[in-house]
């Protein structure tokens, strides 16, 4: 077994010294791109610029298709209302939109920033560069009243067709108790119904051709197999998909917005509730986010607890997905074996954190606590039990014909489509693209395991289950290596903005005490800046986008899920399945609505 | 006339032991379901749950007996009745042990035949009934799996008919008094089996209510009572088949000697129906479900020529004396 030494890691950093900026000026002279300034303190080396909303066709145009190696995903877009920010640069207005582009080539991220005046809110559509941009421009018009000029659907997707206002503006009320109070007279009563029917022409698709007569499923928002609260209308022509439309925002909670209200330490368990399987994964792009903002830097030891339960939680999300996805194509009983795999584990994460499923267990700055005593052996025990389980499962459920049947070239798509559509983890990798962020961008201290990154190579529902029972696989080797290398001293560290803050000397230092009692009572100030983190989470990448305006409170929590664009894609997968390979399809994708309302 | 009586009084001892037998059926398998799943199953009511099945009872007598507003009310109501009922008829031919059974009719199997393919009217009525989209596809599923998969069903008793010379299932049993007739069929036995799967509808063969994909397919807008009966029929209808491998190809309530005197026929009867049950409860546990297209597939391209195949042969060999 391989040995780790944490003093040697660091996480990956942008390496490419040519900034992209220079390429696009070479290839596009006429465009004026603006560097962020330092009063912007962007903190991660995501290179960024502004430019233009006049220019910002052109300049998509040249980062998509006309730069060497393009910038083939669109990995986040998401706007920012700046009017109440005090610490603004000069060129900033009244609003930011924000593209986070990927070239996995040059394994290299862009963010172009775009200001908007409140009285013309509009910009252009950039859908017909990266197709998946279609929901998030339809979420920055829900949530800020953008309006892309362009955009094929320009709809709500998140809140109500009902809806009045849009919630992300600082104008808009964040709790109960600033609104009126509710209520729904039976006239609102029937708008609101009126508003839940579908209206296939709104859509584009016909009721009739001229064979036959379509018939409009809904699937949802309640039915069993769409793993929590989603509507999906289908299109069919008997049994076969013609096409569908997936209708999300069922479980949207507004979890950007309860950013804005909660303390930088007070947000953490919120963050659990996101991608709600994950658990301490969900922690971990935030509390590094943070961190990197207060530059702080995570003990050893802290590194190596962080990495071990979010492996954990790996396997608990995988092996829900595996028992979930079996029962989905009809085969009842694997998903009880499972369960109990999963309650031994989660025993373990009782014992470390007292809580189990959300146990909100990352601190700004390290862990909540040191691990228990003998927590060795219990680990060990798991390390050891589980591989065994796993070769049962191997002959049960992956070597079962009908299962085979059920899934092997069904809802497949190719490494090139699954990019445009801003595919991340191990959807992506089941097309046979070995893309792993722990392995090519590794944070936390990843880069000192040693593990593989498991692929498929057809990219169907088979190939989906396979990479992630060989990640179970991983994760344990992980677990293992982090059971044999713990190093040891302090779980948390030792900076004044760690929370909640170091106690020990507070009672015989005054100028301990102040800061204490500011920092437990208020929460930390974190330094003004702007920084984006990710995770290779259970699903796919999940990351924080965070602005601090030197405040107790973010300013802006943006919050990347793998999920939403998963979802996205599920029109151009399902077109001429059959309802139950949809069923498999869905299962496949694992998915939680959680993780695509936030 | 004294007569008449004895057999009405049979008749009513059979349908009176047959329906709580089902519904005994319903807490056997959950608890068998729960002990292969690593479970405890339902343990509560009743020395080590035994008496579940009569809770439920109870409960589901107190549901309001609803119809929805949008359903087509008479055939909504009768199609359930229609599956309890054909199920039920096809009971009146199976000979039990030598001197128990409701009709010693000289067309049996085929009567038992005329009999399932009658009770698939149960499930699309109230697929079309229902008026809901979900039934429909169930309904249609239904359909299209029970028509396929009782042709063959047919074809694959024909074998035992040409072995034996009689459509009299008491005949076929006694027929068996020295071999019983799996070891001359047992292609005839896998098919018969795989067909009485699906005509029941149970997992693998589960699609018409596929319950990941059509919610509950054809019974989703029904509850009570009505609910029930889809149950019962259910249950009655995996007994059914059951009962009928047996009678066809275990020698029904025959033995060989050591062991034939050891239990009373009708025991040994009932404890290899029970032997088919468990086996059926034990597929539901294991295997996933296929595809609509791939369950017609199955049927039309593999088992029918299977069928046609060992048909044949059976013919070909009686016809040189070998069988």
């Amino acid at each position: 077994m391989a040995k780790i030494d944490m003093a040697l890691s660091s996480d990956w950093s942008m390496s490419a010294p040519v900034p992209v900026i220079d390429e696009i000026l070479t290839l596009s002279p006429s465009l004026k791109l603006l560097p962020v300034t330092a009063a912007e303190n962007i903190v991660d080396d995501i290179s960024s610029f502004w430019v233009d909303r006049k220019q910002l066709s052109t300049l998509m145009q040249v980062l998509r298709f006309d730069l060497p190696q393009p910038f083939d995903m669109c990995f986040d877009l998401t706007a920012i209302d700046e009017s109440e920010r005090r610490h603004k640069a000069s060129h900033v207005g009244d609003f930011t939109v924000s593209y986070h582009l990927r070239s996995y080539e040059r394994n290299q991220d862009v963010r172009i920033k775009v200001s908007l005046c409140a009285s013309d809110k509009n910009i252009a559509s950039v859908c017909r560069y990266w197709p998946n941009a279609n929901w998030y421009e339809r979420e920055v018009w829900d949530m800020f009243g953008i309006v892309f000029e362009g955009h094929p659907h320009l709809s709500r997707i998140l809140m109500p067709d009902t809806w009045q206002g849009h919630p992300l503006l600082k104008t808009h009320p964040a709790r109960a108790t600033e609104m009126d109070s509710f209520t729904l007279p039976p006239y609102q009563q029937d708008i609101e119904q009126q508003a839940l029917q579908f209206n296939p022409e709104a859509w584009g698709m016909k009721r009739r051709d001229k064979d036959n007569d379509f018939m409009f499923l809904n699937l949802g928002p309640n039915h069993p197999s769409v793993h929590g609260a989603f509507r999906i209308v289908l299109q069919m022509d008997g049994e076969e998909i013609v096409d569908c439309v997936p209708d999300i925002g069922y479980h949207h909670r507004g979890a950007e917005k309860m950013g804005e209200r909660q303390s930088w330490h007070s947000y953490i368990p919120y963050t659990d509730r996101i991608d709600y399987l994950g658990g301490v994964m969900n922690n971990f792009p935030y509390v590094m986010a943070v961190e990197k903002l207060a530059g702080i830097q995570v003990p050893d030891r802290a590194k190596v607890i962080r990495i071990m339960t979010a492996e954990m939680f790996r396997i608990l999300s995988h092996l829900l997905f595996y028992g979930t996805f079996v029962q989905d194509v009809g085969a009842l009983s694997p998903i009880f074996y499972m369960f109990v795999d999963r309650e031994k584990l989660f025993g373990i994460i009782e014992a470390f954190t007292g809580a189990r499923m959300h146990p909100s267990w990352f601190r700004i700055g390290g862990v909540a606590h040191d691990l228990p005593k003998g927590w060795d052996t219990l680990v060990r025990d798991y390390v050891n039990y589980l591989p065994k389980r796993l070769d049962q499962y191997e002959k049960m459920v992956m070597q079962n014909s009908l299962l085979k049947r059920r899934s092997v070239d069904v809802g497949a798509y190719s490494t090139e489509e699954a990019i445009e559509w801003g595919i991340t983890g191990p959807g992506l990798r089941a097309t046979g693209f070995s893309w792993d962020m722990r392995k090519q961008r590794p944070y936390g201290g990843y880069d000192q395991f040693d593990f593989e990154v498991p692929l498929g190579h057809k990219g169907d529902c088979y190939d989906r289950c396979r990479v992630r029972v060989e990640e179970m696989r991983q994760s344990i080797r992980i677990i293992e290596q982090c059971l044999n290398n713990m190093p040891e001293g302090p779980y948390k560290a030792e900076h004044p903005q760690t929370t909640p803050p170091d106690k020990s000397r507070t009672m015989t230092d005054i100028d301990t005490l102040i800061p204490h009692f500011v920092n437990v009572s208020w929460g930390p100030v974190i330094p003004v800046g702007e920084v984006s983190t990710f995770v290779e989470a259970t699903k796919g990448i999940m990351g924080y986008h965070l602005i601090s305006d030197g405040n107790t409170m973010s300013y802006r929590t943006r919050i990347r899920t793998p999920s939403f664009p998963h979802l996205q894609m599920l029109p151009v997968i399902s077109q001429g399945q059959m309802v139950a390979d949809l069923i498999a399809t869905l299962g496949s994708i694992d998915y939680v609505m959680a993780d695509v309302d936030r | 006339m004294l007569e008449s009586a004895f057999k009405l009084l049979e008749i009513f001892i059979i349908i009176a032991l047959l329906i709580p037998i089902a519904a005994m059926l319903v807490w056997v398998e959950r608890r068998m379901i729960g002990i292969w799943q690593d479970r405890l199953g339902p343990n509560r009511v009743g020395p080590g749950g035994v008496l579940q099945s009569l809770a439920d009872l109870l409960k589901i007598l107190g549901k309001e007996d609803w119809v929805p507003q949008f359903s087509d009310r008479s055939v909504f109501i009768i199609a359930p009745v229609i599956g309890a009922v054909c199920v039920l008829m096809s009971f009146a031919v199976i000979p039990f042990s030598p001197d128990i059974g409701v009709s010693n009719l000289n067309i049996g199997l085929l009567f038992f035949l005329a009999m399932a393919s009658l009770a698939v009217y149960s499930v699309v009525l109230a697929g079309w009934a229902s008026k809901s989209k979900y039934a429909r596809l169930g309904g249609m599923r239904a359909a299209a799996q029970t028509v396929s998969y009782e042709v063959f069903m047919g074809l694959s008793v024909m074998g035992v008919v040409l072995l034996t010379g009689t459509f009299n299932l008491r005949e076929i049993v006694l027929a068996q008094s020295d071999t019983w007739l799996i070891q001359s069929q047992f292609v005839g036995f896998s098919i018969f089996l795989i067909a009485g799967i699906a005509e029941s509808h149970r997992l693998p063969f589960d699609l018409p209510e596929a319950e990941t994909e059509l919610t509950a397919g054809f019974h989703t807008e029904y509850s009570g009572l009505k609910f029930a009966l889809f149950f019962l029929g259910e249950y009655l209808g995996v007994t059914l088949i059951s009962a009928m491998s047996v009678v066809l190809f275990f020698g029904g309530w025959l033995m060989p000697e050591p062991l034939a005197s050891w239990l009373p026929p009708l025991v040994w009867f009932i404890l290899k129906i029970l032997f088919f049950v468990m086996f059926f409860i034990l597929l539901r546990t294991s295997l996933p479900r296929p595809r609509f297209d791939q369950l017609l597939a199955f049927g039309w391209l593999v088992m029918l020529p299977l069928a046609l195949g060992n048909l044949l042969i059976t013919g070909a060999l009686k016809l040189g004396g070998v069988l």
